[in-house]
């Protein structure tokens, strides 16, 4: 299962975006790398010897957390895979997926106040309640769980600073405040790690405990870094526009 | 135009004076010497949440201002440039020292007897810092 979705299935996404980027003839190179290094960074994370390490050591798991959760998807989410899906169906097809965003539940959803809520609330609930310790002994709900924070990961940064288009994404004031929130509440939680010893009972020594909520501060702090420069970035392009008279402020 | 461009210059690094004190802060202060935290209402959790969201506030404000630099790199008047930058580190000081420290009475300094010299170091830096960003900026 995990060879499935880990391994072939990305593979095969990345072939799908690199066929459709060629038959479209003026898509961006850069957004194809960035899409393939987010690709290969599932693959890397998810190989047998990172596994190995991420199982028997906390700092390997937060190291895969990290390419998983976050680095994975920012990059992903830079490769505008929604655009490109976008140009290469028929305007019907495209028409029938935008308006898929525009029912209730799915605008629920891509909220990004809810989607930071299941990206950084479940690394809470994860750290901080005995589920860590669950997750260990049970493959299939940490495959799972895996899974989720790529989906989550992605959720969050699209919601956040996506290229993609959203017709329904909320204006870009709410947007820095939920980016700045969930910053913030990543920083509290991997000092809370640090400095209270979670997650609790799992037989690591305090010394790994401590070592690997570094790397969750100082990781989660340099991909939301890369995240408030991509949102700063599609910021100061409205600003242009809007000075430029393109665009009606 | 010329005075457009000054001002712009100084508004791009206000943002990183700003960020640049408060990291000195939480870096220095916080982390390194543990004197206070943000918030010292005495529980670590309290401190460990308000530091987070100023070193937060930090990474925001570094990011707005070098885009704000980037912006103005062409028409940049360097001396407006680092009369925003000395403004931006002396405002956050004098702010921090003044309506943090004595006005809303978040933190202190330092526990210790002779705070008074701490705070009157503390604010005259700040006050040193803003009158290098004035003098700067008059001449910009």
């Amino acid at each position: 299962m995990t060879v499935l979705l880990f391994t072939l299935l990305p593979l095969a996404v990345l072939a799908a975006y690199l066929l459709a980027a060629r038959r479209d003839g003026g898509w961006s190179a850069g957004r194809s790398a960035s899409f393939a290094a987010g690709i290969l960074l599932i693959v890397v994370a998810m190989l047998p010897s990172v596994q190995h390490w991420a199982h028997h050591d906390l700092r390997g798991h937060m190291i895969q957390h990290l390419m998983l959760g976050m680095f994975a998807p920012l990059a992903l989410m830079l490769g505008a895979p929604g655009t490109l899906l976008l140009r290469s169906v028929s305007v019907g097809a495209a028409r029938r997926l935008v308006a898929l965003l525009a029912l209730p539940p799915v605008r629920v959803l891509i909220h990004p106040i809810t989607a930071a809520l299941l990206d950084i609330g479940a690394m809470y609930v994860l750290y901080l309640t005995p589920l860590y310790g669950v997750m260990a002994h049970d493959p299939v709900l940490h495959v799972l769980l895996h899974v989720h924070f790529v989906l989550a990961g992605y959720l969050f940064s699209w919601s956040i600073a996506g290229p993609d288009p959203a017709p329904y994404r909320p204006g870009l004031r709410m947007r820095l405040t939920v980016l700045f929130a969930a910053t913030a509440a990543h920083a509290v939680l991997g000092k809370v790690m640090y400095g209270f010893a979670y997650p609790r009972n799992t037989g690591v020594p305090i010394e790994g405990l401590r070592s690997a909520a570094q790397w969750m501060y100082y990781g989660g702090d340099l991909a939301e870094a890369c995240l408030a420069v991509a949102f700063f970035a599609i910021w100061f392009r409205q600003r242009h526009r809007n000075a430029a008279g393109l665009v009606p402020a | 135009m010329e005075r457009t461009n000054s001002r712009r210059s100084l508004i791009a690094t206000l943002p990183l004076g700003i960020g640049l004190m408060a990291a000195v802060d939480e870096v220095v202060f916080h982390q390194i010497l543990r004197w206070h935290h943000f918030f010292d209402w005495s529980t670590p959790a309290f401190g460990i949440v308000s530091d987070g969201i100023l070193h937060t506030m930090e990474l925001m404000l570094f990011i707005l201002g070098a885009f704000l630099v980037a912006e103005v790199r062409r028409v940049l008047v360097p001396r407006a440039a680092w009369a925003g930058l000395f403004l931006g580190m002396g405002g956050f000081q004098v702010f921090d020292g003044v309506i943090d420290h004595k006005v809303l009475r978040l933190h202190q300094i330092r526990q210790v007897e002779n705070l008074w010299l701490y705070d009157t170091v503390w604010i005259a830096a700040g006050v040193a810092l803003l009158l290098v960003g004035f003098g700067l900026a008059r001449r910009a």
